[in-house]
């Protein structure tokens, strides 16, 4: 059933930690995306599944085998680097056909197999250059064709597109995600860009301080945060997270007091026993504003406008900032006081230690 | 009016520069075309190239030329593959890599003369050298190095002189190799062997070609270990070209000769050099 099952993993360098105890099961042909800001580990668990980092315990099943031990040479998996690491005096017809020279496979089928992939990905052209005279996204490509030709049983990558300008960034994703459709192989990326997460991933997998946060398709990751950092760490512009220091429980209802307003909440939707401080999350595009009455108030700080759409900057009297979506038509201007609708059941509350409080539906039944 | 000024003031380096390349050299040529021996002074008539004549009839001039060229490449050998395999062996880290570098580079450290006597003295002493000895704890006869193998001892003497000089540029050369090819090539199926033979080797070419041309350099003109230990003998058997010049001014006083091998010597070292840096130059433009 997984293809790729890694248990209770652990990597300690020296005495710092760096996995602690990852869990994760793939499916073939799965895409999925290691995701976490710098440092949380997602190289380290990448090179442990290839085989050039080694555990200190837990153990890796590839495609019902135990691959633990093995050395990353006989584990069959192809890596794409974020340096991309062609070999500099070798022309890019030697970088793409090398695993296969190696593993002597007969002249006539290398020759067809670095024909196919160099036609597939644009590169007859270079095929007799040296990578120094390639661009960044020439060398990119290379690198990925060393990979395609082997027909490894899992393509890994490390942040393979962060060393190209944005633009070719954009186009080489889609590239990524044809290809992945195309080949239908299992890949595992890794990328500290939750927006390359969310446009590839067919899972994502949020890696924090050496665990794994959240396991997720990127719509649940991004509608079910279980946790405040997951919820910070998908969406652009970032989730509105509002501590609340003022929380007043009336019979029925929870009052969250922010400045000149106020947020009513049912005690009813809230499972199991109420926590003593809570954080309201609430996604930008949650929130209207409005020229009459709104649960809060404040006064527009600025506008950023992106041309289909624009986010006001919205500083309340508790001296709080949230960010609100508006129409990028919207005339509202700096300076101005106005009023704030919240769709609650888009809420998400967080307790005092960060994890996600179980709502029940209230009327609607779509959370 | 501003190119002159230029000229002005860079004259007296160009002018330093000439005058220290050209007299010398024009005084050498000048004495290899008269007769000059110390012990018939004052008859310094013109002679033409039979200076050159003298030097190339010479008995010793083809065993020296010959003896030159086997030292260069055996040494050259010697020195890159010895000094590829060590340093590629130092290369991974162990327990005690930093104290074994160390004493890997040392031997650079000592003066050939110096080299040249423990040499001769501590190690291919056929009495009390510590071949001997092994030869003897083994069970046979010990060897005589020096009269048995001269030019083979004065190889064996120059190469641990200058293996660390190859071992310190392999070394630095080495963490200069980028680890992601590697382990690119380890994901692509290559053993240790593979990694080393394909990605390595390419990697040194470089710096083998400027450890060939460094050395061309100073092991044409190998002379302190020569001198301390074999003397040239026994016969010509390990004399090389620089031996035979000091043979022909110091021990016959025959400047003009040992001006006409001089001049010789330099059109060698030039005719190696072509050779060596057409071989091996193409590397360096990799
Ligand atoms: N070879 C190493 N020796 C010691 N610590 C390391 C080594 N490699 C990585 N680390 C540490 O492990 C943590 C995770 O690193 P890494 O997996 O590279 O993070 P990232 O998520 O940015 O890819 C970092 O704090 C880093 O300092
Ligand atoms: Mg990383």
């Amino acid at each position: 059933m997984s293809y790729l099952a890694i248990t209770e993993l652990q990597k300690y360098y020296d005495s710092y930690h760096a996995l602690r105890g990852i869990n994760l099961s793939i499916k073939e042909g799965e895409f999925v995306v290691f995701v976490g800001p710098s440092g949380c580990g997602k190289s380290t668990l990448l090179r442990t599944i290839a085989g050039l980092e080694s555990s200190s315990s837990g153990s890796i099943n590839l495609d019902g085998r135990d691959i633990t031990e093995l050395a990353s040479s006989k584990r069959d998996l192809a890596m794409v680097f974020q340096s991309y690491a062609l070999y500099p005096h070798m022309t890019v017809a030697e970088n793409l056909s090398f695993a296969l020279r190696l593993a002597k496979v007969p002249d006539e089928e290398v020759k067809e197999k670095v024909r196919s992939v160099s036609a597939s990905l644009q590169l007859d052209p270079l095929l007799e250059r040296k990578p120094k005279e390639l661009s960044g996204g020439q060398r990119q490509r290379v690198a990925i064709g060393r990979a395609i030709v082997r027909q490894p049983k899992v393509f890994l990558f490390d942040e393979p597109l962060s060393n190209l300008d944005a633009a070719l960034r954009v186009q080489m994703r889609l590239e990524l995600a044809r290809l992945h459709k195309k080949l239908g192989t299992t890949m595992i990326y890794v990328t500290h860009d939750q927006v390359e997460a969310m446009t590839l991933a067919d899972r994502v997998v949020i890696l924090n301080a050496g665990s794994i946060e959240q396991v997720g398709t990127p719509l649940e990751l991004y509608r079910q945060p279980n946790s405040r950092f997951v919820a910070e760490f998908i969406g652009t512009p970032k989730m509105n997270l509002l501590p609340t220091e003022n929380m007043i429980r009336q019979e029925n209802e929870l009052v969250f007091q922010l400045g000149a307003g106020e947020i009513r909440f049912p005690t009813a939707r809230i499972s199991g026993p109420i926590p003593s401080s809570i954080v309201l999350g609430i996604r930008p595009e949650h929130m209207s504003l409005s020229e009459e009455k709104g649960e809060l108030n404040g006064r527009i700080e600025l506008i950023e406008h992106l041309g289909s759409e624009a986010y006001a900057h919205i500083q309340l009297s508790s001296n709080q900032t949230i960010i609100v979506k508006v129409s990028a038509r919207s005339d509202i201007k700096d300076g101005q006081l106005v009023n704030i609708n919240i769709d609650r059941d888009e809420m998400i509350l967080f307790n005092e230690s960060d994890r996600v409080i179980s709502l029940l539906a209230e009327e609607v039944e779509d959370v | 009016m501003k190119r002159s000024i230029t000229r002005l003031l860079m004259a007296p380096s160009v002018i330093l520069l000439l005058v220290w390349m050209i007299v010398p050299l024009s005084m050498t040529i000048y004495f290899s075309t008269i007769r000059y021996n110390l012990l018939y002074p004052g008859q310094n008539n013109f002679v033409g190239l039979m200076n050159f004549e003298f030097f190339m009839t010479d008995p010793g001039f083809l065993p020296a030329i010959f003896n030159t060229l086997t030292l260069l490449l055996s040494v050259l050998i010697i020195t890159v593959v010895l000094g590829v395999a060590l340093s590629a062996l130092i290369d991974k880290p162990f327990f005690g890599r930093s104290i074994v570098r160390v004493l890997l580079i040392s031997p650079f450290f000592i003066m050939p003369t110096v080299n040249a006597l423990i040499w001769k003295n501590m190690m291919m002493n056929p009495v009390y050298g510590v071949f001997a000895w092994i030869s003897q704890t083994l069970g046979f006869e010990p060897i005589d190095w020096l009269s048995d193998f001269p030019l083979g001892s004065v190889i064996m003497m120059v190469s641990w002189q200058w293996l660390p000089f190859a071992i310190l540029v392999f070394v630095t050369a080495l963490q200069s190799q980028d680890t992601e090819q590697k382990e690119a090539a380890a994901m692509d199926g290559a053993t240790s062997w593979d990694i080393f033979r394909y990605l390595t080797i390419p990697h040194l070419a470089r710096p083998i070609a400027v450890v060939v041309m460094i050395e061309t350099i100073f092991l044409l003109a190998i002379f302190a270990e020569i001198f301390v230990s074999t003397g040239g003998g026994p016969g010509y058997d390990s004399t090389n070209l620089a031996y035979l010049i000091y043979n022909q001014a110091l021990l016959q006083y025959d400047v003009g000769v040992a001006s006409a091998g001089g001049l010789f010597a330099v059109i060698l070292a030039n005719i190696v050099a072509f050779f060596l840096i057409r071989a091996v130059g193409k590397n360096l433009t990799v």
